[in-house]
C-alpha cells in the first residue's frame, strides 16, 4: 500500500489509479498544502504598512489564517487569501484597501 | 432444577440475597442463574428477584412461574401480594417474621417456616433499628430450611459479595442457620 | 476465573480484558452498569484507561473514533434511543475505518417508553458499515468482546457486539474469564498503520471528490466480506486457547433436520429447550442461530439450509411496513438458490415480551404442517 507523503516534504497531490493501492480512509486526500484556496479570490487586500498601527485584529479576524505575523507587522498569504474582506472591515486605522484581482 | 423467588422492597437486599445464592450454589458445581424482576426499581417498592439452580446448563430466560421456593423479606408485602402463585404443591414458603406459621392461612396447603430474621440482623447492626436487612439471615435460615445450599457455601459467598459490614453478615447468616428449626 | 456475574459486568470484564485505552459513554438503561464498573474499574487503578464523560451518545462516539484514529483501542456501550442518537457517527466511524467496539444493549425503542429487550434498535443501525454480533448468553458476550477487538482490528471497522436487556444485562451466571495472560498473547496492542500523529501530520477524512469517494466505498464492502473468514479463524483460535469456539452460525441439532427455526440472541437459547422437547417427540427440527449479522452469513446459511423443507424465522424486531428483518435478510440470501425451502416469518416478543419454550415449540409445529401458507405471524400477539 502506498503510504502519503508528509506534507512537509511534498506539495504534489496524491493520485491513485486503483482502489488497491489506496489506503483505507482519504488521508491527506485534500491538503491544504496543493489545494490553494487563494484562486478563488475576486478581490485583493492589500495592507498600507506605514498606516498599520500593528494592533494585529487583522490576523486575529483572517478566518482562513492566511495572514501572518511577522515581526509585528501583518503580511497575507496570497495563496490562500480568499478576499473575503473581513479584514478590510475590522481594521481600526483603514490600513487595508481592496483592489480588483487582475486575471 | 430448583427455582426460587425472593419478594422483598427495594433497599431490603432481595436482588443481592438472589445473587448471593446463585454464586454459593455455583461453588457447589451447580448451574446457576439469577435475575431480578424485569423492571424499574425504586426504594421501598416491592422488588421481585429470582434464582435458579439446576445440575445441567440452564437455558430457560423467562421469569419463574412455578417456584419450588418462596422467600418473603418483608411480611406486609403478604398484603398485597400473593406469594403461593404457582408455587409447586411441594413447595415451601419462608417468611421473615416473628408471627407464627399457623396465623397464615396458606399454611394449611404448603409448608411454611416463619424465621425472625429481622432480629438477628439488628442484633448484628445491619441496616437500621427500624428497617434491619435481614437478606443474609434469611438465607442463612433457608440453608437449614431446605438443605437446598450448605451453610459454608453460603458464607464464603457472602464473604466474598458483600462488600459492606461483610463479617456481621457472614455471623448473622450463621446464626440464622444455628437457630433456624 | 469462575465468576457468577450480570451481562452487564460481563461486557466490563471482557473490556478489562481486552485493556482498552479509551471509554467514553453516556448512561442509558438497560446499559447502566457497563459503565459504572467500567469507571469503577479505571477509578480502581485495575483498568489503565482513559474515562471520558460526555454529554450525549453521539459525543461518546465521537470521542471514541478520534481516540481510536490516534491509535487507542477505544470502547463505549449503549442502548435504544442512545445507539440511534449516535446514528450519524456510526457512518463516521466506518469510513474513517477506525475499529472501535461498542457494546448494545438490545431495547426498544420509544414512545411509548420501554425498557426491555428488542432488536430493532441494532438492526436500525444495519446500513453503517459496522460489523454486528449477536450474543446468547453471558459466556459468549466476554468472549465475543474480546473478539471483537482482533476481528475489528484486523479489517479496520468498527463492531457491534449485542446482548439482550435484562435476559442478559440483568441476569446473573457462571462466566469464565480466561487468563490475562492468555488474552494477551491472544489480542496484542493496537497498532494501526495510518494513524494521527503529531510527528506526521495528515488530514484524515478531508473533502474527498467522486473520483475517489467510491472507490473507498468499494474497499470498505470488500474489507466486510474478507471479515468473514476472520471471524471464522479468530473465533477458532480463540477455541483453541478456552475450548469455546466460534462461528457467524451455530446449528443446535440440525443433523437430518426437515425443518429449520432461526433465531437470534438470548431467544436462541430458549429456542434450545424447545428444539430439545421436539426431539424427544421425534420430530425432525433443528436450530439456526444467526451470531453475525453483518457480515451477513449468507453462504453459512446457505449450506445450513439447502437440505431442509422449511424454515421458521423468529424475529424480535420489526422493520415496519415490511417484515422481521432476519426474515427478509435470509429470504434474499438464498433467492438465487435452485433448491430452497419455504420461509416463514414470526414476529415474537416485542418489548421485551417473553417468548416461551412452547410457543416455539408451536411454531416449529405450525410450520410442518403442509397447510401452513401464513407468511407473517404475531406469535403470542393479543390481536
Amino acid at each position: 500500500m502506498k503510504k502519503p507523503v508528509s506534507g512537509k516534504k511534498s506539495i504534489k497531490q496524491i493520485k491513485f489509479k486503483k482502489a488497491g493501492d489506496m489506503p483505507p480512509v482519504a488521508i491527506s486526500l485534500a491538503s491544504m498544502l496543493y489545494n490553494k484556496t487563494g484562486k478563488w479570490r475576486s478581490i485583493r487586500p492589500v495592507i498600507d504598512l506605514n498606516k498599520c498601527t500593528s494592533c494585529m485584529l487583522c490576523w486575529k479576524f483572517c478566518p482562513d489564517v492566511a495572514i501572518k505575523n511577522i515581526d509585528g507587522k501583518p503580511y497575507i498569504d496570497l495563496d490562500y487569501c480568499k478576499g473575503c474582506a473581513i479584514c478590510i472591515e475590522e481594521c481600526p486605522v483603514k490600513a487595508v484597501r481592496v483592489e480588483e484581482e487582475k486575471k | 432444577m430448583k427455582e426460587i423467588i425472593f419478594y422483598g422492597r427495594g433497599g431490603q437486599g432481595a436482588v443481592i440475597a438472589s445473587r448471593l445464592l446463585a454464586a454459593a450454589a455455583f461453588k457447589e458445581g451447580k448451574s446457576v442463574q439469577s435475575f431480578p424482576f424485569f423492571g424499574v426499581e425504586r426504594r421501598g417498592a416491592p422488588v421481585t428477584a429470582y434464582t435458579r439452580l439446576s445440575d445441567t446448563k440452564i437455558r430457560k430466560r423467562v421469569p419463574i412461574k412455578t417456584p419450588d421456593y418462596v422467600i418473603v423479606l418483608d411480611p406486609t408485602l403478604l398484603e398485597n401480594i400473593d406469594v403461593t402463585k404457582g408455587l409447586k404443591k411441594e413447595g415451601h414458603i419462608i417468611i421473615n417474621t416473628k408471627v407464627p406459621q399457623s396465623n397464615f392461612p396458606f399454611s394449611k396447603r404448603f409448608k411454611v417456616f416463619t424465621f425472625d430474621a429481622a432480629a438477628i440482623a439488628s442484633k448484628h447492626k445491619l441496616g437500621s433499628k427500624s428497617a434491619p436487612i435481614a437478606n443474609t439471615s434469611l438465607l442463612g435460615a433457608f440453608s437449614k430450611f431446605t438443605g437446598e445450599i450448605g451453610i459454608d457455601s453460603l458464607t464464603e459467598s457472602i464473604a466474598e459479595g458483600v462488600a459492606v459490614k461483610t463479617e456481621e453478615n457472614v455471623k448473622a447468616a450463621k446464626e440464622a442457620y444455628e437457630k433456624a428449626r | 476465573m469462575k465468576k457468577v456475574i450480570t451481562g452487564n459486568h460481563t461486557v466490563s470484564f471482557g473490556v478489562k480484558s481486552a485493556r482498552v485505552e479509551v471509554i467514553a459513554a453516556y448512561p442509558i438503561t438497560p446499559q447502566t452498569e457497563v459503565v459504572e464498573k467500567l469507571s469503577e474499574m479505571v477509578a480502581d487503578g485495575e483498568l489503565k484507561a482513559r474515562f471520558i464523560k460526555v454529554e450525549s451518545e453521539h459525543s461518546a462516539m465521537a470521542a471514541c473514533i478520534g481516540a481510536s484514529a490516534t491509535g487507542a483501542r477505544a470502547f463505549t456501550a449503549t442502548s435504544s434511543q442512545g445507539l440511534a442518537l449516535m446514528h450519524e457517527m456510526l457512518h463516521w466511524a466506518t469510513g474513517a475505518r477506525v475499529p472501535v467496539v461498542m457494546a448494545n444493549i438490545n431495547r426498544s425503542l420509544g414512545p411509548p417508553w420501554n425498557i426491555w429487550s428488542e432488536q430493532t434498535d441494532s438492526l436500525s443501525q444495519r446500513d453503517t458499515g459496522w460489523l454486528q454480533f449477536y450474543c446468547e448468553n453471558n459466556q459468549e458476550i466476554l468472549d465475543t468482546i474480546i473478539q471483537a477487538f482482533k476481528i475489528c482490528e484486523k479489517v479496520s471497522l468498527p463492531g457491534m457486539v449485542v446482548l439482550d436487556a435484562f435476559y442478559h444485562s440483568h441476569t446473573a451466571e457462571p462466566v469464565d474469564i480466561p487468563d490475562q495472560k492468555l488474552v494477551d498473547r491472544f489480542l496484542p496492542p493496537y497498532n494501526p498503520e495510518y494513524k494521527l500523529d503529531i510527528n506526521d501530520p495528515h488530514t484524515f477524512g478531508g473533502l474527498t471528490g467522486p473520483e475517489y469517494y467510491y472507490e473507498l466505498r468499494y474497499k470498505i464492502q470488500k474489507a466486510m466480506v474478507e471479515s468473514v473468514d476472520i471471524i471464522k479463524s479468530v473465533g477458532k483460535e480463540y477455541g483453541n486457547m478456552t475450548g469455546r469456539n466460534y462461528g457467524l452460525i451455530e446449528e443446535y441439532k440440525t443433523t437430518g433436520a426437515k425443518q429449520l427455526l432461526v433465531a437470534s440472541g438470548a431467544m436462541a437459547e430458549t429456542a434450545k429447550d424447545a428444539i430439545d422437547i421436539l426431539r424427544k417427540k421425534n420430530k425432525k427440527v433443528g436450530l439456526l442461530r444467526v451470531r453475525a449479522f453483518r457480515p451477513f452469513p449468507k453462504e453459512d446459511l446457505k449450506k445450513a439450509m439447502s437440505k431442509a423443507e422449511v424454515v421458521g424465522v423468529i424475529d424480535r424486531n420489526i422493520s415496519l411496513g415490511n417484515e422481521g428483518i432476519f426474515f427478509q435478510e435470509i429470504k434474499s440470501a438464498l433467492y438465487n438458490e435452485k433448491r430452497r425451502p419455504a420461509i416463514y416469518g414470526f414476529i415474537a416478543g416485542l418489548g421485551g415480551r417473553d417468548v416461551l419454550e412452547d410457543e416455539i415449540v408451536r411454531i416449529a409445529e405450525d410450520i410442518s404442517k403442509r397447510s401452513f401458507k401464513k407468511e407473517i405471524t404475531w406469535v403470542g400477539a393479543k390481536i
